[in-house]
């Protein structure tokens, strides 16, 4: 790891204007960020520690919403009893991430800025765009199982790997942050999240020493909730497909899914074909998808882990 | 083995130094440290508790898990500087060599290892898993989000999936949770 100052701050505006220094990071949880410092694919000179921000309650919004604080541990948001009971989606997403010591300590923020898992990203020894741009991508042509399908470019095959950020697409969350001049911005989560194009190291529209205070959910959009994962193992694996949905009593609602792009895939054209059934709904949402030899299954295997789904919803 | 010579040069960024004070088993302990220094590495190297182990040092196999604040977390994925203030428990804290813990104590009963290594953290993750489950916080393996989790095989292999044991005693480590679930502590 490389050397590096600290400091704690005690308020966001005072965080964010700490930001302005060259090299500076925040950290909260650390889960991630500290794991990539140990192999030096991230190596800030100076941490702004942000546990100390008070940001760490849910609350209910005036439009009966939540808005929950960007420190709030996921293993909180996922026991939170309103979670539990108006947005299960969120809460079996955030439960089928992770270990339960790693939820106790990542945040509903750093969850969603989660760098990739491609093993290309996380060896030093190989070419990657997204670690140092125009460096390449050995993912093209290697060892591609676990990347991409769709949303991916000729410079970059990687997945974003949050659960709880495709449940927070599909919910339709508000991402609110504060920038180093102070200005405060709420960006809608079907904006926050860039495509690679030829810019994969640019991974979401957040400025240089933006800081998140809070993610904010729309009431309740009742229906029935499901998150389905589909993993190598049982508990403790990023997952190579997984469907989030909310599924109405009459068939319509809304779609998502995780571990085939490089954000949470949520197209509206699919989603209007929920009534017609899964065949339907994965032709929309995989209509441009560019799969490898090795990454092709996740085609079928959308198509089947979204008919399990609804016809969960259905049952 | 002579010993080491001093650099002939000092590295061009020198480390940076940073003060934490915390609890450990119910001792206040100050410390000056680097500020790259793990809490994993604080307790091992710095306060001399080697009963925490280092495993894969990535948060992925779960050896190092310790107790801070009532919650269990991956001491290397951590920054000792990060926990001014806090409360640690360790296995060392847990129980001793003629106090065991009773679930040190059921371990050893039902086999719950073999070479030993992951067995701290095993330890500490089921200690809090149990307090996680008498909380009420819902797991992947609970079926009903709203309901109390029950305290079934299914949901201590969900909870302590964090924990990688290379020997493979798991069915023994769930025979001994069980034998000490439910139980007062």
């Amino acid at each position: 790891m490389k050397s590096f100052t600290y400091e704690r701050a005690t308020s966001p505006a005072e965080a964010a204007a700490a930001a302005r220094v060259q090299g500076a990071k925040f950290i909260a949880g650390g889960t991630n960020l500290l794991d990539l410092m140990k192999l030096q694919i991230e190596a800030p000179s100076h941490l702004i520690d942000v546990n100390g921000l008070a940001l760490d309650k849910i609350e209910a919004t005036p439009d009966g919403g939540l808005h929950i604080g960007a420190l709030v541990r996921n293993t909180d948001l996922a026991a939170d009893a309103r979670v539990r009971r108006d947005y299960a989606l969120l809460a079996r997403a955030l439960l089928a991430g992770a270990s339960g010591q790693l939820r106790n300590k990542a945040t509903t923020a750093g969850n969603l800025l989660q760098r990739t898992r491609c093993p290309y990203f996380y060896d030093t020894d190989q070419p990657c765009n997204k670690r140092k741009p125009g460096s390449g991508c050995a993912a093209l042509g290697g060892i591609s199982r676990q990347l991409a399908i769709v949303g991916v470019s000729d410079a970059c095959l990687a997945t974003h790997p949050s659960d709880m950020a495709v449940a927070m697409m599909v919910l339709d969350a508000v991402v609110e942050t504060v920038r180093p001049d102070s200005a405060a911005r709420h960006i809608p989560i079907a904006d926050f999240y860039r495509l690679p194009g030829d810019t994969p190291h640019l991974e979401t529209v957040l400025e240089p020493g933006e800081l998140i205070t809070a993610v904010t959910l729309p009431k309740p959009a009742g229906g029935k909730h499901i998150y389905r994962k589909v993993r190598d193992r049982a508990s403790y694996a990023f997952a190579l497909v997984s469907v989030g949905a909310i599924v109405q009593r009459d068939g319509t609602g809304r779609v998502a899914l995780g571990g085939v792009a490089p954000k949470p895939w949520r197209v509206a054209a699919a989603e209007a074909e929920m009534p017609r059934g899964a065949d339907a709904v994965a032709a929309r949402l995989l209509a441009d998808a560019k799969p490898t030899r090795e990454n092709a299954f996740k085609l079928p295997l959308v198509e089947r882990t979204l008919a399990a789904v609804l016809s969960e919803a259905r049952g | 083995m002579p010993p080491a010579k001093p650099p002939a040069k000092l590295p061009a960024t020198s480390p940076a130094l940073s003060k934490v004070s915390l609890t450990v088993n119910g001792e206040a302990r100050a410390l000056e440290l680097d500020t790259r220094t793990t809490l994993l590495d604080a307790l091992r190297e710095h306060l001399h508790l080697t009963g925490t182990k280092k495993g894969c040092d990535h948060g992925q196999c779960g050896a190092c898990t310790v107790i801070v604040d009532g919650r269990r977390i991956n001491s290397c994925l951590t920054l000792a500087v990060m926990h001014e203030g806090d409360s640690i428990t360790t296995i060392e804290g847990l129980g001793t060599p003629d106090h065991l813990h009773p679930l040190q104590a059921a371990f050893v009963k039902h086999d719950g290892y073999q070479c030993g290594y992951c067995t701290p953290g095993q330890i500490c993750s089921a200690v809090a898993v149990l307090d996680e489950i008498e909380a009420g916080i819902p797991s992947h393996a609970s079926a009903d989000l709203t309901a109390r989790p029950q305290l079934t095989p299914a949901e201590l292999r969900e909870r302590m999936s964090g924990n990688i044991c290379r020997c493979g005693a798991y069915s023994n480590i769930v025979d001994a949770i069980t034998e000490i679930a439910g139980r007062p502590l």
